[in-house]
């Protein structure tokens, strides 16, 4: 047993803990458990390899892919994510449009919402299997050297860099949602959205804004593991099951929860990989999952219903 | 002739996809219940039958030698019991949570499928495994017959069954139990215990449908048993018509029809390296099928049928 398995824990955790606030968003506000949602972090960091990619081929004497600093990307990554950020949302705007939009005004039952998010997420996984084929694909070449934090612990720039930024985002959000009108009829959606549009609270907006928020940041973590890791069309599959067990172990709804949630599958994952081998690390999650349905359905921050 | 051994072939997949088809029905057609580990269910089965029947080896737990029908029955069994835990487990809380349940099942047996080598050979699977119908094995034309015989057979019994059962009072309650939970528990019903009920009876016979499958084709892998597999049966059960029997079976044969003519049409006209590529634009299309389903023709192509008491008589409104 070696310290490094926190370090390991905590940056696998925050990957899942960004993802899992867009999933624990769209389940408590539109109501549904979105298999969709594993796919948008891989769609995330598709678009924005190919985003990255055309950039460096368009102005490559500009040096976007001169390391900044530390890290092991040039400026074209940042610029490229914004721009990956955008797409994605699009692409969830669009998918909500033509498929869980019109379920919903049809008054379809949660369940065959869900039934249409698996559909559509073997359809999302494959269409990227078929553009960009299975083989990994890498945001950046370069090496990095991981340095020493004490207590035998190492870590690269990049990897202390996504913890940081899930720090900043993680507040920034939770300010959004505790402090804001926009956060406050997100809020009232989730408890009651009959009575939320009866006060005169924009619902389709508010269900926009959800989109916006879950696709961003899916997009976020699916650029962190595949800087860290790396890219396949699998990869959001892979991570769909963590997600889902940090939403459901932090309490369906809590930003807070699925960032705390994240974090605990994060470590178990890696203490579980020192105890019993890294074959095994994908069963992690589904035991969290059946011991939070024993031992808390609600979760640890959410509310009973 | 070789397209008849071929045709037989076909025809006998076809007919196991029918009974696992058969058990989401019960699962979801008649409950309400939605299952997206199907392929756990079907892969608990055939590895426990096999299990059971396979002569012992020395690298390997288990290996008893039983006959055929005792594996068949054993992996019902056992696939109910597992069934019953993920059930147990979930029923009793928001009706999404079995749906995330049984996804993570799936996954965690497909690594136990995978790692568990003392017990299931682990990646290189099981081959060797007896057939029924064995002794006829040289005459191809003869054994695909055979098994298919043999298969329809399973799938004609349990149609009978499952009508019988659909329309018996146990079956009539479930509907209600699906319609209205709260009106059925106002009528001393007691919802979490049949939902409990279909749910293992469906697992039983997923499990039964993947040893069927196993024995026919003699070896068995966990590759076999990925989400894929769960996906291309719900597909199987929307297009055919969930809540009708003879939609599931429809459906299933339909499906893999579209699903195998795609597939040899691909290797057709797609250079070898390119094969694999194409064929996730298989999954494409049924995906995109599957939401285009639920978005425009929910009920299927066999919508389901009013089914009443037969002691009341027929209905005439509809």
């Amino acid at each position: 047993m070696s310290f490094q398995a926190i370090i390991d824990g905590l940056i696998a955790g925050t990957t899942i803990g960004l993802g899992a606030i867009g999933l624990t968003l769209t389940y408590s506000i539109l109501r549904f458990a979105n298999f969709t949602h594993g796919d948008f972090l891989a769609w995330g960091a598709y678009l924005t390899l190919s985003v990255s990619g055309f950039l460096g081929g368009l102005v490559a004497s500009l040096g976007v892919t001169t390391p900044l600093g530390p890290f092991s990307f040039g400026w074209g990554l940042p610029v490229s994510l914004i721009i990956g950020i955008t797409l994605t949302i699009l692409l969830t705007m669009a998918l909500d449009k033509l498929l869980f939009g019109r379920l919903r005004r049809r008054g379809a039952d949660a369940i065959i919402i869900v039934m249409a998010s698996f559909g559509a997420s073997m359809a999302l996984r494959s269409l990227l299997e078929f553009i960009y084929t299975a083989n990994p694909q890498y945001l950046t070449r370069e090496l990095q050297i991981a340095e020493p934090l004490g207590l035998g612990m190492r870590a690269t720039p990049d990897q202390l860099l996504t913890i940081g930024l899930t720090a900043v985002l993680v507040v920034a959000l939770n300010l959004f949602v505790t402090r804001t009108p926009m956060g406050r009829a997100m809020r009232a959606v989730s408890e009651n959205p009959a009575l939320a549009g009866v006060y005169g609270i924009e619902v389709q907006r508010v269900i926009r804004v959800t989109w916006i928020i879950g696709a961003g940041l899916a997009c976020v973590a699916g650029v962190m593991s595949g800087l860290l890791v790396q890219i396949r069309p699998y990869m959001g599959f892979d991570l769909l099951l963590p997600l889902f067990a940090a939403a459901i172990l932090g309490g369906v709804g809590s930003i807070p929860g699925a960032v705390i949630g994240g974090l605990i599958i994060g470590l178990a994952e890696a203490f579980a990989v020192q105890i019993f081998g890294a074959e095994w690390r994908a069963g992690v999650a589904f035991i969290v999952l059946v011991l939070v349905l024993l031992v808390r359905p609600t979760g640890l921050f959410g509310r009973p219903s | 002739m070789e397209y008849l051994a071929y045709a037989a072939f076909f025809l006998t997949l076809a007919m196991t996809f029918s009974i696992i088809c058969l058990g989401l029905n019960v699962q979801w057609g008649q409950t309400g219940l939605f299952n997206v580990g199907v392929a756990a269910f079907v892969g608990v089965g055939a590895y426990t039958s096999v299990l059971l029947t396979t002569p012992a080896t020395p690298d390997r737990i288990g290996g008893f030698g039983l006959p055929i029908a005792v594996g068949w029955i054993g992996a019902a069994g056992v696939s109910a019991v597992v069934s019953f835990l993920v059930g147990a487990l979930t029923l009793r809380l928001r009706s999404d949570y079995l749906a995330i349940t049984t996804f993570g099942i799936a996954i965690a047996l497909q690594l136990c499928f995978q790692n568990i080598e003392v017990l299931t050979g682990g990646v290189f699977g099981v081959g060797f495994i007896p057939r029924a119908f064995g002794s006829v094995q040289a005459n191809a034309l003869l054994f695909n017959y055979a098994n298919l015989a043999l298969a329809a057979a399973l799938v004609v019994v349990l149609y009978l069954v499952l009508e019988h059962l659909a329309r018996s009072p146990w079956g009539r309650v479930l509907r209600a139990v699906r319609e209205d939970e709260a009106a059925a528990q106002s009528l001393g019903k007691n919802p979490a215990a049949l939902r409990l009920q279909a749910f293992a009876l469906g697992g039983a016979i997923m499990g039964l449908a993947g040893a069927v499958q196993a024995h026919f084709v003699g070896f068995i892998s966990p590759p076999n048993y990925l989400p894929m597999l769960t996906f291309q049966v719900w597909a199987m059960l929307i297009v055919g018509g969930s809540g009708n029997n003879m939609g599931a079976i429809l459906g299933a044969v339909l499906v893999w029809a579209i699903w195998a003519l795609s597939g040899s049409l691909i290797s057709e006209v797609f250079p070898a390296d390119q094969q694999a590529r194409a064929a996730s634009l298989q999954i494409v299309v049924i995906g995109v099928m599957l939401c285009l389903l639920l978005l425009w023709r929910p009920q299927g192509l066999l919508p389901e049928r009013q089914t009443i008491s037969k002691h009341l008589g027929t209905r005439h409104d509809t």
